[in-house]
């Protein structure tokens, strides 16, 4: 094909750690210098693949969570008790160790000045990952595209990049609001429960002003706020999904 | 030379029949979910099949007789490019050969087209010979909008996602053209066992 041939193809490449930063208790970010980075668009993935010293190989996609203008390439990675690669990135890896990926894959759950806005993103938990690189990416051209993300979370303690967030949240174009479905903080003045039609419907532009949205979360998470999102209007050519994983959120 | 994770074991489904998982796959129970946007709700009383394209005349099904069309019951294995893939799942369809029975044309290639835009292209020989099916329930079950209902394109030989979910016609073509992943750097024609997940694969 004329298209692949021009792109190349997604060849595995092992990846330097760099560092490793501790961003909740369950959730680590895996700082990585690929030698041959192609350079990636916000909202966009890589292939990571392990393998055991029998050969044993086992492969997830992981979204990327530095922006395009970074230098570096950044993951971040929940772990998930019983499985079997989220443990590895988020317990054993070191820095020096080196990671096999490909990418960057995917090219439709992306956010680039150009689309211009404005501009919702919506994460519950860990699909706040590729929603950080679009606002970052935002900060490092400067965008003027206003910008809200809601980001649900289970309690302050697992919001993953909160400080980033709330320095973030100081633009003028920026505004966060969290809302958290378990455990709220004494006189906290935030949202606390899952995301509902109401709270959309209080947190987004009305459907008339046609933002773009980006949804990205469990699988039951994207699903409950899409189909909100078009109850209340908004039009769905203009909401992008992205699913991480099979349960609800 | 494949370098060795430092430290990985990696979980082995014993219970797996490696013949039966293509390279870089995992076995799941669940069943995952694969979407760009938000999933369509489109009422049966709404809902067309068609046949389109090249061909001499096209066709169209009302959800009634869609179901009235003679349908089969299939147990398969499904693989989805987002790495997991499920054994013994099972499905009750249309085959594609039944709703091109008598369909003269000399078109090669099929887009298949869903409700909220979504395509998918294909060579018309993978949905011919019973290897592709118009699917309308899952586990004996209407099948649920999330997973592509009220029906979807099953052609599990191919990764999952060219089994358009929400399917709502074939278009024959005498051209290929990509359809909506496809596009956006997915294979031409994904095949799992030969681990065609993105172009170049
Ligand atoms: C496009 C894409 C981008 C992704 N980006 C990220 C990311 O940035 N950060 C990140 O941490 N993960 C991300 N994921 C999820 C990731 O690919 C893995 O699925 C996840 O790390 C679990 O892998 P595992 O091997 O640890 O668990 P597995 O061994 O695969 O599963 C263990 C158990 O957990 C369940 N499970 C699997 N995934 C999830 C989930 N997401 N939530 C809850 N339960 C689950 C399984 O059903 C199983 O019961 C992404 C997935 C996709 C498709």
């Amino acid at each position: 094909m004329a298209r692949a041939a021009l792109l190349g193809r997604l060849t595995w490449q092992l990846a330097n750690v760099v560092e490793l930063v501790e961003e909740t208790a369950r959730v680590r970010s895996i700082v990585l210098d690929p030698p041959a980075w192609p350079g990636h668009r916000a909202g966009q993935h890589v292939d990571v693949r392990l393998t055991a010293e029998d050969g044993y190989q086992a492969q997830r996609s992981y979204s990327i969570a530095s922006a395009p203008e970074d230098g570096y390439l950044m993951l971040t990675v929940e772990r998930l008790e019983d499985g079997e690669v989220s443990p590895y990135l988020a317990d054993e890896l070191r820095p020096g160790d080196e990671l096999e990926l490909r990418g960057p894959v995917g090219g439709y759950f992306v956010w680039e000045e150009s689309l211009g806005g404005p501009l919702l993103l919506v994460a519950g938990g860990s699909g706040v990952v590729p929603l950080r690189a679009m606002l970052c990416h935002h900060r490092a051209v400067e965008s003027i595209v206003p910008v809200r993300l809601l980001y649900s979370a289970r309690s302050l303690e697992e919001v993953v990049y909160r400080d980033e967030l709330m320095r973030m949240a100081a633009a003028d174009q920026i505004d966060i609001r969290f809302t958290l479905t378990r455990e709220q903080p004494e006189g906290w003045q935030g949202y606390g429960r899952r995301i509902d039609r109401e709270l959309l419907d209080e947190v987004s532009w009305p459907p008339g002003e046609h933002p773009l949205v980006y949804v990205c979360g469990p699988t039951g998470f994207v699903e409950a706020t899409a189909n909100a999102l078009v109850e209340l209007g908004h039009e769905p050519a203009r909401i992008r999904t992205e699913r991480f994983g099979p349960t609800g959120g | 030379m494949t370098p060795i994770s430092r430290g990985f074991r990696g979980r082995r489904d014993a219970s797996a029949d490696p013949s039966r998982v293509p390279p870089g796959q995992y076995v799941t129970g669940d069943f995952p979910v694969l979407s760009a946007g938000p999933t369509p709700h489109t009422q049966l009383a709404d809902w067309s099949f068609a046949i389109q394209g090249e061909v001499d005349e096209p066709r169209t099904w009302t959800w009634d007789e869609f179901r009235a069309l003679p349908s089969e019951n299939l147990t398969t294995d499904i693989h989805c490019v987002t790495k997991w893939s499920k054994l013994d799942t099972v499905w009750t369809g249309a085959s594609v050969d039944t709703l091109l029975d008598g369909v003269d044309t000399s078109a090669e290639y099929v887009t298949a087209w869903s409700d909220g835009g979504y395509t998918t292209n294909l060579p018309l020989e993978d949905l011919t010979g019973g290897r592709a099916w118009v699917a309308f329930a899952y586990d004996d079950e209407p099948l649920d909008p999330e997973h592509g209902g009220p029906a979807r394109l099953l052609v599990p030989h191919l990764y999952f996602w060219k089994s358009a979910k929400w399917v709502r016609g074939l278009e024959l073509k005498l051209e290929d053209e990509p359809g909506f992943w496809e596009t956006y750097g997915y294979h031409n024609y994904g095949d799992p066992w030969r681990e065609q997940r993105y172009w170049g694969d």
